[in-house]
């Protein structure tokens, strides 16, 4: 069975993304922090690659609070729980971690792909909520079988900027994007991809048949 | 973007679980439950039917229905919705908007609004009267040129509160609402269409998102309103018990009708 670790910033819930993981057959646990498990050899990184086959970052809270809860133990402490390559889905303000920093708060993020997170333009409805469409990009591991124009469903207020040419000395830039939707004219990055990480700036755990498909899709890199 | 279409869910209207079962398979956009009467002792079971549902659908869901401390707005959400609608609750102590807001986020937030015309003058009630941020909006009715406004009521339309919908609205939007669920009580259970009027009216007055409810008698009544407002979503409850169109029927005809729906 495909065990997965679902990780709680503790700010709100996370219930329909545990349900919809254990629906596709994963086990899910609920962590809070990515200290070693009473028992084990007191090493963090290995008892995660021992138990877990994959991390989820979930989408409610709040950029500073939910980087604290990450980070409570030092950045390091995530890149070791993840450092032996573990796959994680970071959906919604779990991709937004992926970046940079955040104009939602002042706490650095985890750096693992180059950009900033900005708040979506006041020329829309934010919070923005509700279904748009997907224009993949490329197909990458999680819109595996997923048609261009599906429709996801999104509540954010805020959006990935990416560089558009890789950095310099290679690494994450804008070729990280999978996929993008529009909102009029605002495009903005709606599936990431880079190495072990794995974002969606929509909620597949709500996005009905499409978003399982995703989840099916995430679970078979775990297994992988 | 797309127009949403959200299935209302009352209870006694069957196995509520699996009626949330079907509309999210059939295509619903969100799903709504509105506990109409609320009461102390159902509270209980109104956790557990949310958790029943959550656990079966896999569409936005939100809960509303006797929300007056912050307490019930937390055990809806640990239940497994994803959002909580607060009506009379807000009425009474609108700084819990703010409150929830704060702890859960905007986008938890639905501030549920039932308006019905008043075509009395609104009682002078000085620098009281400002509880939904302003003194009336004052509206000429269409045909018979009557003036009247939008008051808000609550306790499940039982009471009249002297707050003008309008100002409420956007009273709601600035003290932390992600979104107005805005029900028209002339038009509910009329059959006879959305009050356009008073959908267009908030709509324009906000900048987070509107849905509108009351009146939906058929899948052209959901048309009219995208096609006369800029709503961001319509709730409909019993045309989609008929076999007739069920969820995906309707946006059939949204979609024929020009609507952009996801389907």
């Amino acid at each position: 069975m495909t065990r997965v670790a679902i990780f709680d910033y503790g700010a709100g819930n996370i219930f329909s993304l545990k349900n919809s993981l254990e629906r596709e057959g994963a086990a899910a646990d609920v962590i809070c922090d990515f200290a070693a498990r009473p028992g084990g050899d007191g090493d963090a990184a290995a008892d995660a690659a021992k138990h877990y086959d994959g991390l989820l970052l979930p989408g409610v809270g709040n950029f500073d609070p939910a980087m604290r809860a990450v980070t409570r133990d030092s950045k390091s402490g995530f890149s070791d729980y993840v450092g032996h390559g573990m796959p994680v889905l970071g959906i919604c303000l779990g991709m937004e971690m992926f970046f940079s920093g955040s104009q939602e708060g002042s706490e650095p993020g985890l750096g693992v792909m180059s950009g900033e997170v900005a708040a979506l333009p006041d020329t829309m409805k934010v919070p923005h909520m509700g279904w748009n469409s997907l224009q993949i990009r490329r197909r990458g591991r999680l819109l595996e079988g997923v048609e261009d124009g599906a429709w996801v469903y999104f509540v954010h207020s805020y959006m990935a900027q990416l560089p558009a040419p890789p950095p310099p000395g290679g690494g994450a830039g804008g070729d990280v994007v999978t996929a993008e939707s529009s909102y009029n004219d605002v495009v903005i990055p709606a599936a990431v991809e880079y190495r072990n990480y794995i974002g969606t700036q929509f909620h597949p755990e709500k996005s009905g048949p499409v978003g399982r498909q995703m989840i099916r899709n995430f679970l078979g890199v775990c297994r992988r | 973007m797309v127009k949403g279409t959200r299935f209302v869910e009352i209870r006694d209207a069957g196995d509520p679980v699996a009626l949330a079962r079907r509309y999210s398979d059939e295509g619903a956009d969100e799903l709504v439950f509105l506990d109409i009467t609320a009461s102390d002792e159902r509270r209980k079971t109104i956790r557990e039917l949310v958790r029943g549902v959550a656990s079966v659908i896999d569409i936005p869901f939100t809960v509303g229905g006797g929300v007056s401390t912050m307490e019930d707005a937390r055990n809806i959400l640990l239940s497994g919705a994803d959002k909580v609608g607060i009506n009379t609750g807000a009425i009474n102590n609108p700084p819990i908007i703010t409150e929830m807001m704060g702890l859960f986020g905007r986008q938890c937030v639905v501030v549920a609004i039932d308006a019905k015309r008043n075509y009395a003058e609104p009682a002078d009630r000085g620098s009281g009267s400002g509880g939904g941020g302003g003194p009336p909006v004052m509206l000429e009715e269409e045909g018979s040129g009557r003036r009247f406004w939008f008051e808000v009521h609550t306790y499940g339309g039982k009471k009249g509160t002297g707050v003008d919908a309008i100002r409420w609205a956007q009273r709601a939007q600035r003290l932390g609402a992600g979104e107005i669920l805005l029900t028209s009580m002339d038009r509910d259970g009329t059959k006879d269409g959305y009050d356009h009027e008073l959908t267009k009216r908030v709509v324009d007055a906000v900048s987070i998102p509107v849905i509108a409810s009351g009146g939906c008698g058929h899948p052209d009544d959901m048309a009219g309103v995208f096609e006369a407002t800029d709503v961001d979503a319509a709730l409909a409850a019993s045309i989609f018990h008929y076999q007739e169109y069920g969820v995906s029927g309707v946006k059939r005809i949204l979609r024929d009708r020009g609507v952009p729906v996801r389907l």
